[in-house]
């Protein structure tokens, strides 16, 4: 008979969650609450997509200085999720173009989906959390 | 001298902008702080509306808010002055009063 610790059930249920991040990076503290609570999930080893849409998109720009506002820049931390199996990062499409921006303005492999794709993969979600 | 307005607000999500625009007299000055750099940038779909703004009012945009964005001083709507803490300082004594849109 098994061990208890290694009933498979014990492991708990992995669930897919959706993590939506609409808010600029430094105005609001949304961007770095979204960035904490998605490595929380993934020390779970739950199923992880992230979705960066509206202002969220300036999350992930490139290049981000911040050493004469005096707060941390946490922007390389996003390079640092595959390492954690956080893989399937989503960038909307009309967000990046109505603020000129281009997949090469992003610091981190992303897939472009337009709305319409957004919403369905929003849909194959069991949790969605909105920062 | 008119007024300094400031707006710290992303023109992407709130009206925060117009709404300054809209109560700013021809002469004040704007100047974009915080997540308001955002309407600083050529190619977005607020850059007419900041150009067209120039006509009645000098535009200037905090340097450092743009530099920790991520978003480069060349890309700068050309009108716009990028200024620097000193330079807001400035700008304070320079205008008779301040208004902070939030």
């Amino acid at each position: 008979m098994a061990e208890p610790w290694e009933d498979d059930e014990l492991e708990g249920p992995v669930r897919k969650f959706m993590y939506v991040n609409r808010r600029a990076p430094y105005g609001t503290i949304y961007a770095l609450e979204s960035l904490e609570v998605v490595l929380i999930a993934a020390a779970f080893e739950q199923d992880v997509t992230l979705v960066f849409m509206d202002d969220g998109v300036y999350q992930i720009k490139k290049e981000q200085n911040t050493e004469a506002i005096g707060v941390k820049n946490f922007s390389p931390t996003y390079r640092a999720l595959e390492g954690y199996d956080v893989e399937k990062l989503y960038v909307e499409r009309e967000s990046l173009q109505s603020r000129g921006l281009t997949v090469e303005d992003l610091i981190v492999p992303v897939q472009i989906v337009d709305k319409d794709q957004l919403a369905e993969l929003m849909e194959e979600q069991e949790v969605i959390l909105s920062f | 001298m008119p007024m300094l307005h400031t707006v710290n607000k992303s023109p992407f999500e709130r009206r925060t902008l117009d709404t300054a625009l809209r109560h700013a007299v021809k002469g004040a000055a704007i100047l974009l702080i915080e997540d308001g750099v955002y309407a600083a940038f050529d190619g977005t779909v607020v850059a007419e509306k900041v150009k067209s703004a120039l006509k009645d009012h000098k535009i200037y945009v905090l340097g450092p808010d743009v530099a920790a964005r991520g978003m480069s001083e060349h890309h700068v709507i050309d009108g716009l002055q990028v200024v620097d803490y000193g330079g807001f300082v400035d700008l304070v004594v320079e205008y008779d009063k301040v208004q902070s849109w939030l």
